[in-house]
């Protein structure tokens, strides 16, 4: 590996999150490498999510320090911090339900290219977002559902959506939140296929429950329980790492 | 045509006929009213339909509009257009401070706050007798001639600068909705951390739209003013915030035509049920009251819903 791959992108160091008397995030340590795709994994109530909140801002960390590309942004905000190249998705799908699909990728494009707070100005104007918004829905399969209503679409193509919303952006740092949580089948061999697309020129760090697509796509892998870091490595090292195993994957990697 | 949907095309079209045809068949003071009202909601709606926040202090931008526009006028002898434009600009000026304070809270909170920063004003109002005459209010203000070229004492010209004013006022709140700042503002209400996490402030757009909704509200409170030659303290009081509330709900939160027919309810029922007294007050909670059980979505809301399209 050269240098370049080997920077860190984003590092924490002694991240603490405590919440009355109850400690969610543990002094942890995380680097995550330029160009890779590093999954954050644990059972449930691990911290897992919490994390995520604290490096994307959404929640103010109790201790500790982030930096991403060298600067400090442990004090940001959460809009600072998207406006930075770091952009998340939720674990929930979060897509604009009354609006259509194309105006979802669109709202995305509209505020850095200066089209956000023009209230004299007619809608129209947007409309020369869409070629652009129409690439990125055909990018994600969704290209027939231009003119769908957000809320309309199934839960699979809705993640779809937001993961369309967030290239929107193209941002260097990618941070998915559970991005096949309660998808069929289908739908995750079909989001795995695009996440391995979206690597190219970027970082992603995910939040995963399901160990096959955690397997196919890291490069590191990082697991979580109780809030502190249990184990780091590629999938073959933190598979057979029996503390992993008991506090983890369970019997049937035993 | 103008991004407006073809019902909205019928209806606007039905409004500028209404406008034309009401003096000749109503007083014309009374229809100058219920525009100046229309205003004021149309406004009040783009905070509580647009961004869906409830202020309980709107009457604080609409009476400062008509005490600036009432003593530019009367004591300064300036002309009407003067009037009306420093009463939006005061109301907006207003909004800016009030806003910047209340946007930082939500929901029940947000209303708290509004309605506290309007009981300010109230009670600077009832003190600043110098500006605001106190209790007696600014009396006999002067239909003055706009541009000081067109005389306005005729109720029929005066009439046709407050028309003028209200239908623009209509198109811009339309416009307003339809632009990419109103696209903005709807994906906020849609799912504000979603847009917090793509780097946009939701908090400039909810401050904006608060400052257009106290901008509308002076230019309401000047325009009335003028209308009536008076401008008292109710015009600024708890009692006129309520009041467009209610125009808003029982018209259509979130529609554009809405707050307008909203705003001809409240004021024909004021002025026709005006004999009954105290009674007034009475019949209009019981009409809210029936509003709020039968058809929540409002007046035009219900229609719009029946048609399937936005009104």
């Amino acid at each position: 590996m050269n240098e370049a791959v080997t920077e860190a992108v984003l590092e924490t160091s002694g991240l603490t999150k405590r919440f009355s008397g109850f400690t969610a995030v543990d002094n942890v340590s995380l680097s995550v490498k330029a160009g890779s795709i590093h999954a954050l994994i644990g059972p449930n109530g691990a911290g897992k999510t919490t994390c995520f909140n604290l490096l994307t801002k959404f929640l103010q960390p109790s201790a500790g320090k982030i930096t991403y590309r060298g600067d400090d942004i442990t004090h940001l905000k959460p809009a600072d911090v998207a406006r930075r190249g770091m952009v998340r998705s939720f674990q929930i799908s979060a897509v604009f339900g009354h609006m259509t699909a194309l105006e979802n990728v669109r709202i995305a494009l509209q505020r850095e290219r200066g089209a956000s707070f023009d209230f004299w100005r007619s809608d129209r104007r947007l409309q020369r977002f869409n070629d652009r918004a129409r690439a990125l829905l055909e990018d994600v399969g969704l290209g027939p559902f231009a003119d769908t209503m957000a809320a309309e679409l199934s839960y699979g193509r809705k993640r779809a959506l937001e993961i369309a919303t967030t290239l929107a952006l193209d941002p260097p740092l990618l941070l998915l939140d559970e991005p096949t949580a309660g998808m069929t089948e289908q739908d995750v061999a079909r989001i795995v296929d695009l996440i391995k697309r979206l690597r190219q020129g970027r970082t992603i760090l995910m939040v995963e429950h399901n160990l096959s697509v955690v397997a196919g796509l890291s490069d590191r892998i990082t697991v979580l329980t109780r809030g502190r870091v249990l184990a780091e490595g590629n999938y073959e090292t933190v598979s057979r790492d029996p503390a992993v195993i008991t506090a983890y994957l369970g019997s049937d990697h035993a | 045509m103008f991004g407006f949907s073809r019902a909205q095309l019928i209806s606007l079209v039905i409004l500028i006929a209404v406008v034309i045809a009401a003096p000749f068949f109503v007083y014309p003071i009374v229809a100058m009213q219920v525009m100046c009202y229309a205003l004021f909601a149309l406004g009040t709606n783009l905070l509580m339909g647009s961004v869906g926040l409830l202020s309980l202090g709107q009457a604080a931008y609409f009476g400062l509009g008509g005490y600036t526009a009432g003593y530019l006028v009367q004591s300064l002898g300036l002309t009407p257009e003067i009037g009306i434009v420093a009463g939006g600009l005061a109301g907006g000026l207003l909004g800016a401070v009030f806003g910047w304070l209340a946007i930082r809270r939500q929901d029940i909170y947000f209303a708290m706050i509004t309605l506290a920063l309007a009981q300010i004003v109230y009670f600077g109002a009832v003190q600043l007798t110098g500006f605001t005459g106190g209790e007696n209010g600014i009396q006999g203000i002067p239909r003055s001639a706009l541009f000081g070229l067109f005389p306005l004492a005729n109720d029929h010209a005066i009439y046709a600068l407050v028309a003028v004013v209200f239908l623009i006022g209509v198109v811009f709140v339309h416009r307003v909705i339809h632009s990419p700042f109103g696209q903005v503002v709807r994906a906020v209400r849609d799912n504000e951390p979603r847009m917090v996490s793509l780097g946009y402030r939701p908090a400039s757009y909810k401050r904006i739209m608060f400052i257009l909704a106290a901008v509308l509200a002076g230019i309401a409170g000047g325009l009335k003013a003028m209308v009536m030659g008076i401008q008292t303290l109710s015009d600024v009081g708890i009692a006129t915030s309520g009041l467009v509330v209610l125009m808003v709900l029982l018209g259509g939160i979130g529609t554009i035509f809405g707050p307008i027919v909203g705003a001809l309810i409240v004021i024909a029922m004021q002025y026709y049920l005006a004999p009954f007294g105290a009674w007034v007050i009475v019949i209009q909670g019981g009409i809210f009251v029936i509003c709020v059980l039968v058809f929540r979505r409002g007046i035009v809301g219900e229609l719009a819903y029946r048609l399937k399209s936005p009104l």
